[in-house]
């Protein structure tokens, strides 16, 4: 009961990482020549399949149907006609070859790209920071440490608006501070700025997750390496530097790689606060905008934002594989 | 959630996360060092530790502050409430009630039906299967992968055919797919480490493995669904982009999100009221949270290290 209660805490401070024992034990037995079935081996695999299959049904209907359907409106033209007719013409990949050569897909992607790695490269300094500052207890330090996890359980609906109104060019808190140390007025949310400003809000969002999840990788490494290199003089930069950031290579792949996805997809930080106009449109949100006719696309345009979206779902499975060949290497 | 996650996930984190993590170091010293050490010399850090929680929570602190601020003072942006008034509340609470309901109706019904799924499922992939169940856990981490606009995107399509478009059945089964994958990797990563011994035992006595699910496997993982119902509920409750895609034209059964999106929508720059309604937005998730680790907390066994 220890165990497992202990266990519990684990998984709600760090998020779980169920595959490792899932996996250690499938690994062990599809090594072993298959054998003729007894009943006792094949009970539990029936009954393991009973019990699965809510899930199998599941999957397919809600997520490998909605996903067939959204490839296969990128591959129709759907348009006005198609409310009334029903009709919608196979086009095969002509409307990917529009929407790449469209004017407006080049700057989405370099918007896409700053907007990602701009945020994954503060929000995991930041995060690795704190964790590192957190690393060692101090009084309330436990406190504190759930205190800063607190951004990142709030409805993003919540603080997106709430830094909305902080980046308000005339009433702002933001502009307020800035003009104190006599610093000029930003215009946040225009054109041009959108992008920093939902930058900046999406790196105040992501800190929690890296903190999290780096906190979690440094208690696993030993003290008493650090306590070794004290002993031979090694500064605090130093241990850092030989110790802390070695080691934690692999949670650091993991931290990006999961970060990268997650970012890849945000939609709601910058729609709620600058709806994607102007410069922080990024590929998810232009795929909201002309699925739904909002935004920067007053009209519905179906098939164009699935061919948008079946390009971040393409993503999203490609990245899928590389975090299995992560863990791979990882475990060899 | 951006990294929800929920984060998320992933959350949160949603989030499936790195194997080598999974095991704290219990045993090593965090607690131990720290006990070894003088405790005067944290002082500077707990000082330092304030100011940086201060910062990042500075926006919350601005929403409260600005909530409680009367409409004609909230373009000063004074530090506090100076010119302190509950009438945004007042305002906002009754126009918002149904939506609130709204709300609490989809989170619960996200938490039943993910429960419903990924219970069996994580006992089937932690204690069952033996083979497959890598590249099952392969594909619930893709499942957690793709971007939420592509599923709405999809969903949208089919509910129109289906007419479920705007109903409540139908957000909550969308919102589910948000917490399914991590819920279904937490059970079967929780009840793989049930001991074979209390499965056996149950068996020997004659039991079924449905029984032996539902009266021993299940009870031991009070703590799991515990934590899964809690994410599962969080996500459902700040989900937009399924709520303003799939349920737009729901009226008051639209839950809060879509409360406060409408009054971003109005434009009528009523920023007491809208944050007002963001505080009450944010309250039940701040309750269940603190009750929830109480509860997780109630679970610890004597000895078991707390940090």
């Amino acid at each position: 009961m220890v165990h497992q209660t202990e266990d519990v805490q684990g998984l709600v401070r760090r998020p779980p990482a169920p595959e490792a024992r899932t996996a250690e034990a499938a690994g062990s037995d599809t090594t072993s020549p298959k054998r003729p079935r007894r009943p006792r081996i094949s009970r539990p695999t029936l009954a393991g399949l009973g019990f699965i299959a809510p899930l199998a049904v599941y999957m397919v209907l809600f997520y490998l149907y909605p996903l067939v359907e959204n490839v296969s409106m990128s591959l129709h033209r759907f348009t006005r006609a198609t409310y009334v007719t029903g009709e919608a013409p196979f086009v095969g990949t002509d409307i990917y070859r529009e929407v790449i050569g469209s004017a407006t897909f080049a700057p989405t992607i370099v918007q896409t790209g700053l907007f990602v790695v701009i945020s994954l490269v503060f929000q995991y300094t930041i995060g690795l920071t704190l964790a590192v500052f957190f690393q060692r207890h101090f009084p309330l330090s436990g406190v504190l440490r759930g205190l800063f996890l607190v951004p990142w359980l709030l409805p993003i609906i919540v603080s997106g608006t709430t830094w909305q109104w902080m980046m308000d060019a005339d009433s702002g808190v933001i502009n307020g501070l800035l003009g104190v140390i006599g610093i000029d007025s930003v215009w946040w949310l225009n054109a041009d700025n959108a992008l920093w400003a939902v930058i900046i809000a999406n790196i105040w969002l992501g800190i929690p997750f890296n903190l999290v999840i780096l906190y979690s990788g440094l208690q696993n490494i030993p003290t008493d390496l650090y306590e070794a290199a004290s002993v031979d003089g090694a500064s605090p930069w130093r241990q850092f530097w030989s110790i802390t950031f070695p080691l934690l290579r692999p949670v650091t792949a993991i931290t990006l790689l999961l970060g990268f996805v997650y970012t890849l997809k945000v939609v709601d930080i910058i729609w709620i606060m600058t709806t994607g106009s102007g410069s922080s449109q990024t590929l998810a949100t232009w795929a909201y905008s002309m699925a739904f006719g909002k935004g920067s696309s007053a009209i519905i345009r179906y098939s164009e934002a699935s061919v948008v979206g079946t390009v971040l779902l393409l993503i999203a499975v490609a990245m899928g594989f590389v975090y299995l060949a992560v863990q791979r290497r990882q475990e060899a | 959630m951006a990294m929800q996650a929920l984060p998320e996930s992933t959350g949160t984190t949603r989030s499936s996360a790195p194997r080598r993590l999974g095991r704290p170091g219990r045993t090593g010293g965090p607690t131990k060092a720290a006990a070894a050490r003088p405790r005067g010399r944290g002082f500077w850090k707990t000082v330092l530790g304030l100011v940086l929680t201060g910062l990042m929570l500075f926006p919350l602190y601005w929403m409260v502050n600005v909530s409680l601020t009367e409409r004609s003072a909230i373009r000063e942006a004074s530090l506090y409430p100076r010119a302190f008034t509950l009438d945004n509340y007042r305002t906002v609470l009754g126009d918002q009630l149904p939506y609130l309901g709204t709300s609490v109706i989809i989170g619960l019904g996200t938490v039943v039906l993910t429960l419903i799924i990924s219970a069996p499922a994580g006992y089937a992939l932690g204690k069952l299967l033996t083979r497959g169940k890598r590249a099952l856990s392969f594909l619930l981490i893709v499942a957690q992968m793709i971007p939420a606009v592509v599923m709405a995107l999809g969903f949208y399509a089919v509910y129109t055919d289906l007419g479920v478009l705007d109903t409540l059945p139908g957000l909550i089964l969308a919102d589910s797919t948000i917490a399914v994958p991590f819920a279904v990797m937490l059970f079967s990563a929780f009840m793989s480490g049930i001991p074979k011994e209390l499965l056996e035992a149950a068996q020997i006595d004659g039991a079924s493995h449905t029984r032996t699910f539902f009266t021993v496997v299940l009870p031991l993982s009070r703590n799991a669904a515990v934590t899964v119902g809690l994410f599962a509920f969080l996500w459902a409750w700040s989900d937009f982009l399924f709520t303003s895609t799939l349920n737009r034209g729901g009226g008051d059964l639209r839950p809060i999100t879509m409360g406060l999106y409408d009054y971003i929508g109005s434009q009528n720059q009523e920023w007491g009221q809208l944050m007002a309604t963001a505080v009450l937005a944010s309250i039940p998730t701040a309750v269940l949270l603190v009750v929830a680790q109480r509860f997780v907390a109630a679970g610890l066994t004597a000895g078991a290290v707390k940090d």
